[in-house]
């Protein structure tokens, strides 16, 4: 059998979605089912004075109504954060409460306050309008950097602080400062980001009145996770007697990992009125209460001496947490995020601060990348900055300051066990076409158009996680992950894994995995994901892990089968176990002939009575089946890195930027399927680009959300993008057997930085994101352009 | 209410409904073809396109009774006797689909397009695809998709 990994293989799962048969959460429909409507905060700060459902009870098709002091009354908990970080004076960081539906107070358009089940969605929508609520409406805080100096908008936490973060060395950084050349300053924003997964959020409650057991179909990427969260800290429902499903799920990005308010009422309406209660988020909804990404607000400085060497780098930063914590709210701006800081430079010394501060906005939380984003976006700002004010190239420039040498511990946190960053430069340049760029600026020029080229080598820390390490810095959770692989007795393979696919393309990857590993051709082997009743325990997906932990999970497991398997076909061969090799499907006795297939071993250990005449194929000791379980714990976190360069051309007159070029090469280790791998840093640049030129969540001073539609938020679209250049250099990973690094969130972490830096460049002066044409029309027009139109 | 006289993937149908039934709704909820997707409510995201005696329409913004006497085609209709439209084929070879949210409207968008223009340039091809969102894949896989698709049709 020719080899799986490392094949372009078409996907197993394209066909269902091709033919309209996919299975999205909205697409279930339960017998009896009926309909939640959610009543909503119109006001981004109020204290609710009266709620009033009493007409919405009588109105058409009402079943019940439920509020927040229903929730209360039934002692359904609050939503979490689920990694908690500790300040620098050593104090936990402040969580407000965060019920489920508004009790006294609401603290963002969008925040629940009632909900209202009938039998069909448009009774439930209308009684939503009879619900009767009055607010005292209180001035909102929207601004990331004017939080702290606002009153503060929950009880007991001063100034909107909820922490004070510090990594690293401040003594020893302030002193490479003070001996330093040159020092360079950077202010920068990165904009708030809406996920905007196509498929909006859904969730489905189901309880069974008969067994007790309820079932939660959720489009979620950690079904598991979910289950726990909402039977040990909203106390919907015993974990045991508690099912969750996600099933087909239409993108993710990281809004998909929270517990959200609708999952845990759906599934206590459920239970309070013994039917189906369904939700489907409307768009306006998604924009409005899916979790938000970005908002930072940073100054950053870079110590570097006259030989171009950077000697220390200190980065203050405001991450705007929104109006609560979510599960990942916190993590995501400091330990995701200042360790990243360093780039992939050799920096001696750093300090980052980080304050995370709440307002009257959308709780954020991980989005595509997740605090990687943000420091990439950081420290390749201000290295383009630095090597354009001691005049060197910008390549040559980072090249001087690169990590040669691996392992490598850097001077914060990460242990980068493997890369080879010149070597994916060097590349990239060629493929750019780099030595002749400035021949295209000439002939952009002659067409009126600015061209300005950029870079990002970016590095990522993903992989998540060692369970001890995220659990020693405030993980609820630890990040291993699980497989189980059952080898069935007619020869086909059943895979369980705790990852969950929501475009990643597991049911092919995986299959590529385990078909090389088990000697079986992938249409035989199936992947099952996003089901809490099937397979074990297991962590989801998020931050680039389910082939670097879930794949290695299952590789563990199929070597356990393997292991099973020698010691059946020792007996069966007539040999012992340790002269049997395993290969392309097959056990053979070394030196012989005599060989068993693995579809053989296994239909002998299933029924070991048809084994010949006289004894059982079993050894003493060994179990019937062929199924086997793994629980992977990674020793580290890995590390993939690369080079992306962006050309742009701006319209002089109206500020407009057309990307023109993009060229990627990737180092993330094996890779399994180059097909999918490609998609995947598409997809993720495309995200960047996104966050670079078009999107941005706005609030306006009252704290209405002002882009809060397609209409409203610039999504990237087809006419966008030009065909981009892709390609890869590869040093394997070292954590774990697949050497594969992960490829998720590469394109979105450092796509934003290359495209700035190319507009910046273009501009020649300081642009914010997103670049719209109007900003980079005021930016021209500041910088003195005659050109720009009046 | 009224009757109306519709034919969906080839299959005529007769059915009383309300006046103000949205075809996405009537396709999804009452002939169960939830291939057509809801992505906004806005018809901007294009992941409820069909095609109405041909044409592509974006299905959550027509009206099921200004559909009466004409013939449907979803997603669902595409291929024929179990075989992948070439568009189809087409997207599973180069790749253009991840999360398949947006795909069934992008496959009819650009099953509509190659009508109307078999042999796109790349530009005309991004122009056409403006009105479909994908979040997941760049739009690099689906353009190469239909230029493949274009090369066989």
């Amino acid at each position: 059998m020719a080899n799986l990994v490392g094949a372009k293989i078409e996907r197993k799962e394209d066909k269902k979605f091709l033919t309209g048969k996919g299975r999205y959460t909205a697409d279930i429909n339960l017998p009896k089912q009926t309909y939640a409507y959610f009543v909503r905060s119109p006001h981004a700060r109020a204290k609710i004075t009266k709620l009033d459902h009493s007409k919405a009870m009588k109105a058409p098709g009402v079943i019940d109504v439920f509020t927040g002091d229903c929730v209360a009354k039934d002692k359904i908990g609050g939503l979490i954060c689920g990694w908690k970080i500790v300040s620098q004076d050593g104090k936990d960081m402040k969580c407000p409460p965060h019920p489920v539906l508004a009790k006294d107070s609401v603290n963002f358009v969008g925040d629940h306050v009632a909900v209202v089940v009938a039998e069909t969605l448009e009774q439930a929508k209308n009684a939503a309008e009879l619900v009767n609520v009055s607010y005292k409406v209180q001035r909102a805080v929207t601004r990331t950097d004017e939080a702290t100096k606002f009153e503060n908008i929950h009880e007991g936490i001063d100034n909107n602080l909820s922490f004070d973060f510090l990594l690293g060395d401040k003594g020893k950084t302030d002193e490479a400062f003070s001996k330093a050349d040159k020092i360079v300053k950077l202010d920068v924003v990165n904009n708030r980001l809406i996920p905007n997964a196509m498929e909006p959020r859904a969730a489905i409650g189901d309880y069974n009145t008969s067994s007790d057991e309820l079932t939660l179909y959720t489009a979620s990427q950690n079904p598991h996770l979910d289950r726990l969260i909402m039977s040990a800290f909203n106390a919907v429902h015993p974990e045991h007697k508690f099912r969750i499903v996600s099933p087909d799920v239409g993108g993710g990005f990281g809004s998909k990992i929270n517990v959200y308010a609708e999952d845990v009422v759906v599934a206590y309406a459920s239970k309070k009125i013994g039917r189906p209660v369904k939700w489907v988020a409307e768009r306006s909804e998604s924009f409005m209460s899916d979790n938000h990404g970005r908002d930072h607000v940073t100054h950053a400085e870079l110590a570097v001496n006259n030989e171009g060497k950077i000697t220390g780098i200190k980065v203050d930063t405001i991450a705007n947490l929104g109006a609560y914590s979510l599960v990942l709210a916190a993590v995501t701006p400091t330990y995701l995020y200042a360790p990243l800081l360093l780039g992939i430079y050799d920096i001696p010394t750093a300090c980052c601060t980080v304050k995370g501060v709440y307002t009257n906005t959308a709780p954020t939380d991980a989005y595509r990348g997740a605090g990687r984003p943000e420091a990439t976006y950081v420290i390749e700002r201000i290295v383009t900055e630095a090597a354009k004010e001691i005049g060197m190239d910008q390549a040559e420039f980072r090249k001087k300051n690169f990590i040669q040498k691996f392992p490598h511990q850097q001077c914060l946190v990460h242990n980068i066990d493997s890369g080879d960053y010149n070597a994916h430069l060097d590349k990239a340049i060629e493929l750019a076409d780099y030595k002749n760029f400035e021949n295209r600026r000439s002939q952009s020029a002659k067409k009126g158009k600015l061209r300005g080229i950029g870079f990002s080598t970016y590095f990522e820390a993903c992989g998540v996680a060692p369970s001890a390490v995220v659990m020693s810095i405030g993980s609820g959770v630890g990040l291993w992950e699980s497989a189980e692989v059952r080898f069935n007795a007619t020869g086909n393979v059943s895979v369980f894994t705790g990852a969950h696919s929501h475009g990643q393309s597991h049911d092919t990857t995986f299959a590529q995995i385990v078909g090389d590993k088990l000697g079986v051709a992938i249409e035989n082997i199936d992947i099952v994901h996003g089901d809490t009743d099937k397979g074990p325990f297991g962590m989801g997906t998020y931050g680039s892990r389910s082939l670097a932990v879930g794949g290695t999970a299952i590789v563990n497991a199929c070597d356990k089968i393997i292991a099973k398997g020698k010691k059946v076909a020792a007996k069966m061969l007539e040999g012992k176990p340790e002269d049997i090799d395993f290969k392309a499907g097959e056990f053979i006795l070394k030196n012989s002939n005599k060989k068993k297939t693995i579809g053989e071993i296994a239909f002998a250990c299933y029924l070991p009575g048809t084994f010949g005449d006289v004894n059982s194929p079993l050894p003493e000791g060994v179990e019937p089946g062929l199924i086997e379980t793994s629980f992977f714990d990674p020793s580290n976190f890995s590390f993939p890195s690369g080079s992306h360069i962006c050309e742009v051309e701006v319209d002089e007159e109206t500020g407009e930027t057309k990307l023109v070029k993009y060229t990627v090469v990737d180092d993330f280790g094996t890779v399994i399927n180059p097909l999918i791998v490609e998609g995947q840093v598409y997809g993720g640049v495309a995200q960047g680009v996104g966050q670079a030129l078009y999107e941005n969540a706005h609030y306006d001073e009252s704290g209405q959300l002002t882009s809060a539609s397609y209409m409203d938020y610039t999504m990237p679209r087809a006419d966008n993008f030009p065909q981009m250049t892709l390609d890869y250099t590869c040093t394997p990973a070292t954590s774990n057997p697949l050497g594969a690094k992960g490829c998720g969130e590469a394109g979105t972490i450092a796509a934003p930085a290359a495209v700035m830096n190319a507009v910046i460049d273009a501009v020649g002066t300081d642009v914010q994101m997103p670049a719209t044409a109007e900003k980079v029309w005021k930016a021209l027009k500041k910088n003195g352009s005659k050109k720009a139109a009046a | 209410m009224a009757v109306i006289n519709i034919t969906v993937n080839g299959i005529k149908i007769s059915k009383e409904i309300a006046d103000n039934t949205i075809l996405s709704d009537f396709l999804r909820d009452d002939l169960a073809l939830t291939g057509t997707h809801i992505g906004c409510d806005t018809s901007q995201c294009g992941a409820c396109v069909v095609h109405l005696n041909g044409n592509s329409i974006k299905s959550c913004t027509a009206l099921v009774a200004d559909c009466d006497r004409s013939e449907i085609t979803t997603i669902e209709g595409l291929a024929t006797n179990g075989k992948l439209h070439p568009m189809q084929e087409a997207f599973k070879k180069n790749h253009g689909l991840q999360c398949g949210f947006c795909t069934p409207g992008m496959v009819m968008s650009a099953v509509d397009l190659l009508k109307k223009n078999k042999n796109p340039s790349e530009q005309e091809i991004r122009d056409w695809l403006e009105g479909n969102i994908c979040r997941c894949t760049g739009y690099q896989g689906i353009v190469a998709a239909v230029k493949d698709a274009a090369s066989k049709m």
